[in-house]
């Protein structure tokens, strides 16, 4: 026996965890214990491969095996059967960078998820960790955002909006005699069928807490928060810890990287309102009052946080910062296609059997997704519906699916890309279920602020409710998803209409009787 | 004054203290205090809001708009089920169907003198391995309703 000991890797992700990571993870340091064999359990975030977590790999020599899904019962047998070596024994997936499933992404963002321990600036430096800081502390604030509008990067929130022209309205507005300007972190990810920030925050916090700084040297701005939300627990511990470790280690704080520039960052968690991941609100919850959303003009790049020019900004948009600075504008843009610079976060959720992350470049057709990455539904029942975008995106029917992921070809079909977030449902699905579900939604999380979100999403279930009733409901719902739309504050109730039209359109077959 | 009005105040001091007074500190003191009592007892907002020179109102306002803050003690067990689309699609309306059989209870009802209460979330981003079920703060994804037994056990 050598005197080092294996690596074992088992992620501390939410959802590895919810499949039981943790107990394996004390399995197996027990039952190397009890074998007299030295490990070093590592809990690393997870690859995304979320059909095959908990999944376990082992170091052997310069390549990971991997087993999975791995039960506490299995930890036994796996140590028999030569896991330490690599052996072929129960869950055996082979070497984990080349399962097909991942060799088929293009991975910028999430290319050391999964990969590093989370917590170690090491590993994170060895794979290309703050060279993007390195550089921007070389460079003018006008030069950072050049770099950003150069590479095509638009708001991985759902807005879409051209990161680089925002950042550049930050830089150049006046902050008044208070002298201050603020980055925020939106890390509300409340849209069902998104888990892509969760993840990276859990598997590579640096990379966010890097990205941020980055834009707060691009402009002028030496004080950031991330607002979480509170559903998120792990990753709030993970950015807690990580956030202490960068500034031990002077990358984060009054004098970064020895350059006598300063940048801070305040981990927030949020309460459970789903209304403050719409940015306006979000200041508001960060000011400590109710999520209530504001009148915007004025933008919060102007007035923003505590009235001052604020960058707010996505988890993936501020990480995809640091891959940009580091190797350059070009190198990012040459994946993607038109205005849609880059690579896109799938994530595949709901009734899908290879459930889980997918980075692939803009562009890539929808059912490409549908069914290699995600193997069809996990039921085995065949695929109806598809809603991509969060619970405000549309239902989509087959003849949708050979959409190509890309902002504007979502947008010319009436749909929206939103965060990703694709959630599969199969012919069991009752469309008008779901499209009373939508309303429902908005008339619990609206904050309340304007009327037609408030009251239209109450009246709106009540019209789904009777829609098969006398009368001509279907017109009536129209109208009211009309004036929702026009005339809605934000996109809460602005889109709450998508899903349940997309459906009414899409599915006329399940509103009758 | 009573003892538990002393431990409260000196729960909202000491947050206090720790986390500043301004105005924004108020969902983080909220937060402590819930952790630390286990609910936002009437009784402290008075305390928080001259601490941040608020009005009762506004204190008022901000608890009862998050969800998160509850103005009762909780129930001796707590579950929380995640009601959104990815989880309805693979069975979570199931589960909520199998839990109000169980306990009585739809989420988000009050629990009253039940020693469990249900709540309802929308989304724990655990959304390619639902239903996701919440049980005294650990979550567990792919519930079924036979699993939902083997985890409440003896309930």
């Amino acid at each position: 026996m050598s005197d080092t000991p294996t690596r074992i890797f088992l992620p501390g992700d939410t959802t590895a965890c919810a499949l039981g990571a943790d107990a394996v993870a004390q399995a197996v340091a027990h039952e190397a214990a009890a074998r007299g064999l030295a490990v070093d359990v590592i809990r690393n975030g997870s690859r995304g491969l979320y059909w095959l977590e908990p999944l376990l790999e082992v170091q052997v020599g310069n390549r990971r095996i991997g087993y999975g899904p791995v039960s506490v019962a299995q930890v036994g047998p796996l140590f028999e059967g030569g896991l330490l070596r690599g052996a072929p024994a129960p869950g055996f997936q082979g070497e984990v960078d080349e399962l097909p499933a991942l060799r088929g992404q293009t991975r910028v963002t999430f290319s050391r998820a999964g990969i590093i321990d989370p917590l170690s600036l090491r590993d994170y430096r060895q794979l290309g960790g703050y060279r993007g800081l390195t550089r921007a502390l070389t460079l003018c604030p006008a030069d950072i955002v050049n770099e950003i509008e150069n590479s095509g990067l638009r708001g991985r929130g759902g807005a879409a909006f051209p990161t680089g022209v925002k950042w550049r309205t930050v830089l150049e507005a006046d902050p008044g005699p208070d002298g201050r300007k603020y980055v925020v972190c939106n890390a509300d990810e409340g849209d069902s069928g998104t888990f892509a920030d969760r993840l990276l925050m859990e598997a590579d916090p640096f990379q966010l807490i890097e990205g941020m700084t980055i834009a707060g040297l691009a402009t002028g701005a030496d004080r950031g928060y991330i607002y979480l939300r509170s559903e998120y627990p792990r990753a709030a511990e993970v950015l807690h810890r990580a956030l202490a470790v960068a500034r031990e280690a002077g990358v984060l704080g009054d004098d970064l990287l020895g350059s006598r520039l300063a940048f801070d960052i305040e981990l927030r968690i949020g309460a459970g309102a789903y209304i403050c991941g719409e940015e306006t609100a979000l200041l508001e919850s960060l000011e400590g009052r109710r999520g209530l959303v504001r009148v915007k003009p004025p933008l919060p790049a102007i007035h923003g946080l505590f009235g001052q020019p604020t960058v707010v900004n996505n988890v993936l948009t501020l990480a995809a910062a640091s891959t940009i600075l580091a190797d350059g504008a070009a190198a990012y843009r040459q994946h993607g296609t038109g205005r849609s610079a880059g690579t896109l976060t799938v994530q595949l959720a709901g009734n899908v059997r290879h459930g889980g992350l997918y980075e692939v470049p803009f562009g890539a057709p929808l059912r490409t997704l549908l069914e290699e990455f995600g193997g069809g539904t996990a039921s085995g029942r065949p695929l109806r519906a598809v809603q991509v975008g969060g619970p405000l995106g549309a239902y989509l029917p087959e003849t949708q699916w050979d959409l190509p992921l890309d902002y504007e070809a979502f947008a010319a079909a009436g749909a929206l890309l939103g965060h990703g977030g694709v959630v599969l449902f199969d012919e069991t699905v009752d469309m008008r279920r779901q499209a009373r579900f939508a309303m429902e939604f908005c008339a619990a999380e609206s904050c309340g602020k304007c009327t037609p979100c408030r009251v239209g999403a109450v009246r709106g279930a009540e019209l789904i409710d009777r829609i098969a009733g006398p009368g001509d409901q279907r017109a009536l719902l129209e109208e009211l998803c009309e004036t929702m739309e026009a005339g809605s504050l934000c996109a809460m109730g602005g889109l709450t209409p998508m899903p349940v039209r997309s459906a009414l359109a899409h599915f006329p077959e399940d509103f009758h009787g | 004054m009573s003892r538990d009005a002393d431990r409260l105040h000196a729960v909202v001091d000491d947050a206090v203290a720790l986390l500043g007074n301004t105005p924004d500190a108020l969902l983080p003191l909220l937060h402590t205090v819930q952790q630390r009592i286990g609910f936002i007892p009437a009784e402290s907002v008075p305390r928080i809001a001259a601490a941040l020179n608020l009005s009762r109102a506004q204190v008022h306002g901000v608890v009862t708009f998050y969800h998160d803050f509850r103005t009762t003690p909780g129930a001796a067990h707590r579950l929380r089920l995640c009601r959104a689309e990815a989880c309805q699609a693979v069975g979570a309306r199931d589960l909520e169907a199998h839990l109000r059989e169980r306990f009585g209870l739809l989420p988000g009802e009050p629990h009253g003198a039940s020693a469990v209460s249900i709540e309802a979330v929308y989304c724990f981003g655990n959304c390619a391995a639902g239903p996701s079920l919440e049980i005294d703060g650990v979550l567990h994804g792919r519930v079924t309703p036979d699993r939902c037994e083997t985890l409440l056990g003896q309930w």
